[in-house]
């Protein structure tokens, strides 16, 4: 027998997880855990029904509703029929299934990417699936993390396993270290200026470096959250101390030997050496400033102080006319400096930056300040425990004492299925992950930032960073 | 899901080329929660008009559909499959597929019938004119004959797809046939690997 080829860190997962080779066909995938909303599941369960099929392992599947609840007045029934209608299916498709269901209001409640890593059941070396884009959140603790669609939420739940071609694999490398006022979501953001939206299409992208390495839980979750943005399968990094830190003692986390056994199997989960990849991006560190987007994509992002790009500043064609419709969608001339560009809304929150250490930053530049007269905002918590951590530390004080509306935990302006919505030509910096066209609300306008510039920004009144407030 | 041998029995011309999956049923639609009852939503932009052909009683009951070219472009929504379906169609014909409504298609137990354009036209042109004219597939030959038209021609379909048809397998169906290995790897699972009992 020869020696093992080298492998990354995503084909040591995924080989962990082979039920049965596809030779030729897609591989069949063992699924550790099934996240569920109310959104993407209500006809897979039906197709259940009609197929008068089980769930294979309910205990493997955990339900919270997320997408469309309120976000204020949550002890009142949801006012909107149709997200009404979604959210009760999900209970009583839990109830006649058997599955684990963290309703509104309940602590344990929150959006699904912030609470499975919380309660400690996103774990190194898992599978994990959603009907949900950005479950490439939970890669952040080195495990194979991906959105699906609603035929194949009904697959899992039938099989607990998933049919999947092979990927291609990806290295993102931040050398360096960042520069001081710089945080996770800047990180991406840059990354997302280098490689475009579409830079990682069929790929897992492995995140890695001194960078990445000195990032915490909360920060590793803002980065492969946003993996799926550049259009990457999945996207993931190597669990090290700082992971096993983060989930040591947590409800779902192993404890005595079983701890110990589990901790020696993650810490062999990490690329060899010599593993080849198929795609590599390098970036320094060192050069990453807070960011901001300008268009109507991910992609189209520059510096907070640099000045709005125009389609001159393309050499794409397909580029240039992406630029030219951004600025007429955004309503903005190129050259304008983003810092001169006035906000109507910042909204905090979404499972890019809504957990703790997200509203630690937003609050530390927010104490002691007031948010600029006009601008309307909200500070949504991830989950239900968040939020009770955020009041024990008094975050919500300082935020109230701003002026910052403090919310109910959910998914609210990130997609605006509930009533937290743009109006038209409404501008926000927000910390989510999409900046498309009319996505928090018909003709709403979109700008991702981090948290702590949208505190910045909040209080300035137009895009600012913390190091700008007098 | 059912499975499918010969689907035998009358045709609805629906004489309109390149009806994308948002004329098989609109947009509105998708905001369900079941699975079911899409039957309704069934072409309705076009349902309004008392001449359209679905209206017609010379065609109530017919179990085939026989479409002009391109049908079932546009988006990749399952939904357009199961209108079709739950209106009563068993298999649709068309000189050509848009590629996702046939895999849709075919893995939800509507038999995608792609023949040539001329034959497509004759068909078309004769069911407009003679709405008793009886059609049969036979899946595991690929075969559409039409004896009062002498038309008697093949389709393609793949192997594994035939199978599917024959043994009445969706994509869980298949998969469930490995339960077995499933079974085998859960029992090699670490212990420490978190769980949610109900409750
Ligand atoms: S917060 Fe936004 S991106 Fe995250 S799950 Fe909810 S809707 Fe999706």
């Amino acid at each position: 027998m020869g020696k093992k080829p080298s492998q990354t860190l995503s084909q040591k997962v995924w080989d962990d997880h082979v039920v049965r080779h596809g030779h030729g066909q897609p591989d069949l995938l063992y699924i550790d855990l099934h996240l569920v909303h109310e959104v993407t599941s209500p006809q897979a369960f039906d197709g259940l029904r009609l197929g008068s099929r089980r769930v294979r392992r309910p205990d493997l599947t955990i339900a919270t509703e997320d997408h469309n609840i309120p976000t204020a007045n949550i002890d009142r029934p949801i006012a909107d029929p149709v997200s009404l209608t979604q959210v009760n299916t999900l209970r009583s498709n839990c109830a006649e299934f058997g599955i684990r269901l963290f309703s509104m209001g309940q602590r344990n409640n929150g959006i699904v990417h912030v609470i499975g890593p919380e309660l400690g059941l996103t774990q190194p070396g898992m599978t994990v699936v959603c009907g949900d884009s950005h479950t490439s959140t939970h890669g952040a603790f080195g495990a194979l993390a991906f959105g699906i669609g609603t035929s194949e939420v009904e697959h899992v739940l039938a099989t607990q396993t998933l049919p999947q071609p092979p990927q291609e694999t990806m290295s993102i490398t931040i050398t360096g270290e960042l520069p001081a006022g710089s945080t996770a979501k800047d990180v991406v953001l840059a990354v997302l200026g280098e490689v475009g939206t579409g830079g990682g299409i069929g790929a897992i992208a492995e995140f890695r470096g001194p960078v990445i390495e000195a990032l915490s839980m909360e920060g590793r979750m803002t980065v492969c959250n946003m993996a799926i943005e550049f259009g990457a399968k999945a996207g993931l990094i190597a669990p090290d101390a700082t992971t096993f830190d983060y989930l040591r003692d947590r409800p779902h986390a192993p404890s005595g030997p079983e701890w110990d056994a589990a901790v020696e199997a993650w810490s062999r989960l990490r690329t060899d050496d010599d593993a080849v990849f198929d795609r590599e991006v390098v970036i320094d560190g060192s050069t990453i400033t807070p960011h901001v987007t300008w268009g109507t994509n991910p992609g189209q992002v520059i510096r907070l102080g640099d000045t709005i790009p125009g389609p001159d500043d393309f050499d794409d064609p397909a580029e240039k006319d992406a630029a030219a419709r951004a600025l007429e969608y955004m309503g903005f001339a190129a050259g304008t400096p983003i810092n001169d560009i006035a906000v109507d809304t910042v909204f905090i929150g979404s499972c890019t930056n809504s957990r703790i250490e997200d509203l630690r930053a937003a609050a530390a530049v927010a104490v002691g300040r007031r948010v600029a007269d006009g601008v309307r905002t909200l500070v949504v918590p991830g989950s239900g425990l968040v939020k009770e951590q955020a009041e024990r530390e008094g975050l919500h004080d300082v935020f109230v004492a701003a002026g910052f509306d403090w919310r109910e935990p959910g998914c609210s302006m990130c997609l605006a299925m509930n009533p937290d919505k743009l109006a038209v030509g409404e501008r926000a910096a927000s910390t989510s992950n999409r900046n498309f066209e009319g996505r928090q609300g018909r003709g709403g306008r979109t700008h991702l930032v981090s948290p702590a510039v949208a505190a910045a920004t909040a209080i300035a009144g137009h895009f600012a960073t913390p190091e700008d407030l007098a | 899901m059912r499975a499918v041998r010969i689907v035998q029995g009358t045709a609805v011309p629906l004489d309109r080329s390149d009806v994308d999956t948002d004329q098989i049923i609109p947009s509105d639609w998708l905001k369900r929660v079941e699975r079911t009852g899409f039957e309704k939503g069934l072409f309705s932009e076009w349902r309004d008009e008392p001449s359209f052909v679905l209206n017609r009683e010379e065609y109530a009951g017919a179990n085939i559909l026989l479409a002009g070219p391109n049908f079932g472009t546009g988006s990749s929504r399952e939904h357009a499959v199961w209108a079709i379906q739950q209106y009563g169609f068993e298999a649709v014909i068309s000189s050509r597929f848009g590629p996702i409504f046939k895999n849709n298609a075919t893995k939800n137990g509507l038999v995608p019938v792609e023949v040539g354009a001329d034959i497509a036209q004759r068909l078309l042109e004769a069911v407009a004119t003679d709405p008793s004219i009886e059609l049969t597939i036979d899946v595991q030959r690929r075969t559409l004959e039409v004896p009062a038209l002498g038309v008697d021609t093949t389709f393609p379909l793949d192997e594994s797809v035939v199978e599917r048809f024959l043994e009445g397998l969706d994509d869980i169906g298949i998969t469930l046939r490995s339960a077995d290995a499933i079974d085998d790897f859960e029992s090699r699972r670490p212990a420490w690997l978190p769980s949610t009992p109900a409750g």
